[in-house]
């Protein structure tokens, strides 16, 4: 992965620019020391780190406009930046740029029940808006693994999803409305309280734009009132094809369930080895099947989703019958990862994305490529919405190995588009995907969008390397790079 | 306005529409483009050299119920669409409202169209809009490129998000020539609760209690005593409506839970599944409103506080989306209207009797004219259809 070539101008420029900086952002606002930057030298990707010019954290609109519109006239890029915690290099900073953080930002502005919403600004965790909500029995629906800590504005960023999206959606059908500063300095306002844009529907372009178009000083998200009841079955099967098949018959019969989860054997004995969960550690495949809602819609899903697993001949199965033990059988699926990690000293995460009627042959063709390259696999998978995650393991001490993980994982990937799927579901491109992006746009396509981007950031300063293939396309394939089972941020809960 | 005698132009295949708008950007030609032409009266359109209709690109791709996709070409009725997938238990969650009787237009939308004008009905509330079901496409831009964006799966990241861009533009930036939808199953079987003689405000309180339960309503709609007079309720008084959808056992304990919820607004009724499915039809299609010659305007409002907007403005109205809807016959002036809604934190639609869209001012109206001419740097793609006016 290679980024643009730094301007070694700028980086000379680096005195001017700090001051210029503290002028606006006035105090603590800017980090300039070697030392005070190392924590924002990488994200949530930590295989790539790079030190940029200076990190500036400002606390109002106006300083945000301020310091866009002084880079823009002095042509320094800039990198928005939320909690870090993107697994794709979004936030990955340019040696001749500025962070800019926005952790200040950090206050719910108001709560409207009544419109069922939620004002707060880009630097509150995700998990702090439900927070915010929960003692009057609301919720925001959109729940990515690392919702502890990622921020609403990076939900927005990179349209996060979650294990509950397939029913609730993503973040871009949980947005009213937003507070965007253009590159210039401009500040313009997308959406508020009402449904629908009059015009056109910025803020659904800006949804997942991943920090090229503009920085997000407000948002607006819609709340819900929480479900009655949710409970959750494990359902184990002799054959991955048998699993894949009932899936497929749950949709059939009219059922979305909230969540549906899929591991493989390889996951499922590394998660209960784990964490104890009562996973079936003979079943080929297990699912995880959450219902939610009324307690008579409850009851009689739970019911129907067991007689559909039983025709297909599960020969586990077991139905929560406490709050407590939902947790649990969810506790081994978001211990997946470090599972995982425990079991060889590193790994790669794919994201890819396939209709789901392809899984029993794409996993065939994963274990293949496993053999031929003599590295193991273990799958873990958005069942309900075709979300796939091979973690492919490996030992970077073994001479030979990363390359072949590497090329395994670009084997995987391709596969995925060749079955009519796309490189990534819920992780973005960033920069770990973004030479891939020959693999399913070709360059009208990609023109399209970077004319947008162009509409927006005509000096392409806003977070330049990401997503476009702007150099030499590089082998490197979509993956999320774990040394020694050091993910980045180890203690959260991922995909 | 369109010359009577302007041919139109009906594409049978993708390349056909890029050779079409290729060479009206180099003869600097002006193209109206159309489905079946059922919303051709909304929006303030320039003179044109010719119209393209994409009724002939009217081909399904695939559909496959399983994987909750469905592809075709934008030329496809929606009628044939929903159709087709109604024969396996599914639907266009979004309930596309049709609108031809409301505004007196005549043929039959088409999928692209109802995608490219983002087009909810009553479900919007629940299930999101058109441009939430969207997952991919390709087109061809003003500039005469063929591109794609998007994919053919439910979840995706890849790119730019340009679908949520297409839908609402109405053909003002490309011409779509394939989309891929997101199909949901249909409910088994629904119900529709009926508070009577709420004034306004009572009747968005009752809407807010509903909304903020854990009853899953997926319609919401408000009355007045003169929209509530007509088939299939024939209500001598303003009438209040909360539709619940779902699995049988579902839809009656939620009945009964939100019928306690709502204890202090007097008598409740209930619609059974067939009368139900016909009421949300009528409220879809805005019918009480149909044949009214005076201006006719679509306010998007904050739910809670949506009756300001009529109460500011004399005229008929009525509720959907939780009060977050108003449709609103008016004979104020249209700046007015426009006013009083954005006053109110929403914005205003014209159907009849006023130029559809408001005026493109500031930092953002200039932020979407360059989007425009991302995509259509010529203009040649149905100029004015989305321009503004005070």
């Amino acid at each position: 992965m290679k980024m643009p070539a730094p301007d070694a101008a700028l980086i000379a420029r680096k005195g001017e620019i700090v001051r210029a900086l503290k002028r606006i952002v006035p105090g603590e606002g800017v980090v300039s020391e070697p030392a005070g930057l190392v924590p924002f030298e990488s994200d949530g990707l930590s295989a790539y780190r790079q030190t940029p010019i200076a990190v500036v954290l400002p606390e109002t609109t106006a300083q945000v406009s301020e310091i866009l519109r002084w880079c823009q006239a002095n042509g320094v890029k800039v990198v928005p930046r939320g909690a870090g915690t993107s697994l794709s290099g979004g936030a990955l900073p340019l040696a001749d740029g500025v962070v800019l953080g926005l952790s200040k930002f950090n206050r719910v502005l108001e709560v409207d029940y009544a419109n069922r919403c939620a004002v707060v600004q880009p630097g509150v965790t995700n998990l702090g808006v439900t927070a915010a909500v929960e003692a009057q029995g609301f919720y925001y629906a959109p729940d990515p693994s690392s919702q502890i800590a990622c921020t609403i504005g990076g939900n927005v960023a990179e349209n996060s999803g979650g294990v509950h999206c397939l029913k609730y959606g993503l973040t871009t059908n949980n947005l009213l409305g937003c507070e965007l500063v253009l590159m210039n300095g401009e500040v313009v306002r997308l959406g508020g309280k009402a449904m629908d844009s009059e015009g056109y529907d910025l803020l659904g372009l800006v949804t997942g734009s991943e920090g090229l178009l503009g920085v997000v000083t407000e948002v607006t998200v819609r709340i819900l009132p929480k479900p009655e009841i949710a409970k959750a079955l494990l359902l184990g099967f002799p054959t991955v094809e048998s699993a894949a098949a009932t899936v497929g018959d749950i949709i059939a019969a009219g059922v979305i369930p909230a969540g549906l989860e899929m591991m493989d054997n390889p996951a499922i004995r590394a998660a209960e080895a784990f964490v104890g969960a009562g996973y079936p550690v003979d079943a080929a495949a297990l699912l995880i099947v959450e219902l939610d809602g009324p307690e008579a819609e409850c009851a009689e899903l739970v019911g129907h989703v067991r007689m559909l697993a039983a025709e297909r001949g599960a020969n586990f199965v077991k139905t929560s019958e406490s709050e407590a033990e939902r947790l649990v059988f969810w506790a081994g699926r978001k211990a997946a990862f470090p599972a995982v990690g425990r079991i060889a000293p590193d790994y790669f995460c794919m994201d890819g994305t396939i209709p789901r009627g392809r899984l029993p042959q794409v996993l065939t063709r994963i274990t293949e490529l496993s053999v031929e390259y003599g590295l193991g696999v273990a799958n873990v998978f958005h069942a309900g919405d075709g979300n796939l995650h091979p973690l492919i393991l490996y030992d970077a001490d073994i001479p030979g190995q990363l390359e072949k993980a590497e090329a395994f994982g670009a084997d995987i990937l391709k596969l995925c588009v060749a079955v009519g799927g796309v490189l990534t579901g819920e992780h973005g491109v960033g920069v770990e995907k973004r030479d891939l992006m020959g693999e399913m746009f070709d360059e009208t396509d990609l023109a399209c969008q970077q004319r947008v981007k162009c509409a927006f950031d005509p000096g392409l300063l806003l977070n330049p390397g990401k997503v476009f293939p702007v150099l030499h396309r590089c082998a490197e394939l979509g993956r999320v790079h774990v040394h020694r089972g050091k993910l980045a941020f180890p203690e959260l809960p991922r995909f | 306005m369109l010359d009577t005698a302007t041919k139109i132009q009906k594409p049978t295949t993708p390349e056909e529409v890029r050779a079409i708008v290729a060479e009206a950007g180099a003869k600097a030609r002006h193209i109206e483009v159309i489905g079946g032409g059922t919303k051709r009266a909304i929006g303030a359109m320039d003179p044109v050299d010719l119209v393209v209709s994409t009724q002939r690109l009217d081909r399904i791709v695939d559909y496959a119920p399983d994987e909750l996709v469905l592809t075709a070409q934008p030329g496809v009725r929606l009628s044939d669409v929903e159709k087709l997938v109604a024969a396996r238990g599914q639907m266009l969650a979004f309930e596309p409202p049709r609108w031809t009787r409301l505004i007196g237009s005549r043929g039959e939308p088409t999928l692209g169209g109802v995608l490219a004008a983002n087009l909810s009905g009553p479900r919007r509330i629940r299930a999101g809009a058109a441009r939430d079901h969207f997952l991919g496409f390709e087109a061809v831009s003003g500039r005469g490129e063929v591109f794609k964006a998007g994919g053919k799966v439910v979840k995706n990241v890849t790119g730019y998000d340009l679908m949520k861009l297409m839908a609402g533009s109405w053909g003002t930036l490309a011409i779509l020539t394939e989309v891929t939808i997101k199909v949901l199953p249909a409910p088994r079987t629904q119900t529709t609760l009926m508070l009577f003689g709420l004034p306004d405000v009572r009747a968005a309180e009752a809407m807010a209690i509903a909304m903020n339960g854990p009853f899953e309503v997926s319609g919401a709609a408000h009355l007045p005593g003169f929209a509530a007079h007509a088939r299939p309720l024939k209500a001598e008084m303003a009438t209040t409506a909360l539709r619940l959808e779902g699995f049988e056992a579902s839809v009656a304990a939620r009945a009964e839970a939100l019928a306690a919820a709502l204890k202090g607004y007097g008598r409740i009724e209930a619609l059974d599944s067939d009368l139900s499915r016909e009421f949300w039809g009528q409220i879809r299609e805005v019918e009480a409103f149909a044949g009214d010659p005076r201006p006719l305007w679509r306010l998007s409002l904050p739910p809670a506080t949506g009756w300001r907007g009529p109460h500011g403005l004399p005229g008929d109205a009525l509720y959907d989306w939780a009060g977050g809807l108003a449709w609103l016959l008016t004979d104020e002036p249209a700046a007015k209207v426009r006013a009083v809604t954005r006053g109110l934190g929403g914005h205003a639609l014209c159907l009849r009797g006023a130029p559809a869209f408001g005026p493109r001012e500031g930092a953002l109206g200039a932020l979407q004219d360059r989007v425009k001419a991302a995509f259509d740097p010529l203009g040649v793609l149905n100029p004015g259809r989305m321009e503004g006016a005070p």
